[in-house]
């Protein structure tokens, strides 16, 4: 299944040019889809644990199951106001 | 009403969106952009970056638990994107109430929670030409990794 994959602020930066899209195994987690991004870009290891993910809008636990056509959202800590 | 917009924000024009005749107090909070980061540098203006269907929704539920909490008040909540100037309006909450005491206190919690959970960033851009992404870091995320 693909998964798009969308980053923001700092994290939008370290990523930019990767592809956004992920392909990944039927019943994969968030978590799995987190793994398979810091695979890709190590840069992103150091982040795990600033950084929350969202599947289509909401925020997500690292064991939601994923589906084709999702959206991860990749949110590094906010600074609105 | 609540808005991410990539223009102005006219504060005036937000009063009009909490009015009700049955309110007698209009508290409006403007987070504005200033000339100096919080460890003293130089700043010519902020850079705004929205995940702007999340950061609506999570305006609506921040107004509804200020309406659990405060009882009848309207809000109001705006938040720009885009680069801004020192001076430029970054954020505006506006809350209409019967009276001034929950007023103030669901416009103090609504602007606390947009600045902890709302999906926005800024990056500070430095007179010296540097720039830096810099959180709000209060209170520590949890981390769904």
């Amino acid at each position: 299944m693909r998964v798009a994959v969308a980053a923001f602020a700092g994290l939008r930066e370290l990523l930019a040019g990767s592809v956004m899209e992920l392909e990944l195994p039927a019943g994969a987690s968030v978590g799995d889809a987190w793994s398979a991004l810091e695979r890709r870009h190590p840069g992103l290891a150091p982040l795990a644990g600033s950084t929350r993910l969202a599947r289509n809008g909401r925020l997500a636990a690292p064991a939601d199951v994923l589906s084709d056509g999702d959206e991860l959202a990749l949110l590094p800590p906010v600074g609105g106001g | 009403m609540f808005a991410i917009i990539r223009t102005p924000i006219d504060p005036v024009r937000l009063d009009a969106a909490v009015r009700d005749d049955l309110f007698g107090a209009v508290v409006s909070f403007l987070g504005i952009v200033r000339e100096r980061a919080d460890d003293g540098r130089l700043v010519h203006g902020l850079e705004y970056e929205a995940y702007e269907a999340m950061a609506l929704a999570e305006f609506e539920t921040i107004a509804g638990e200020a309406y659990q909490r405060f009882g009848d008040v309207r809000l109001t909540i705006v938040h720009r994107v885009g680069r801004l100037a020192v001076g430029e309006i970054a954020v505006a909450v506006v809350v209409g109430s019967p009276h001034r005491g929950d007023a103030f206190d669901a416009c103090e919690y609504a602007i606390d929670e947009v600045k902890s959970r709302a999906p926005i960033w800024k990056k500070e851009l430095y007179a010296d030409g540097d720039e830096r992404w810099k959180s709000n870091a209060c209170g520590a995320h949890e981390s769904a990794v």
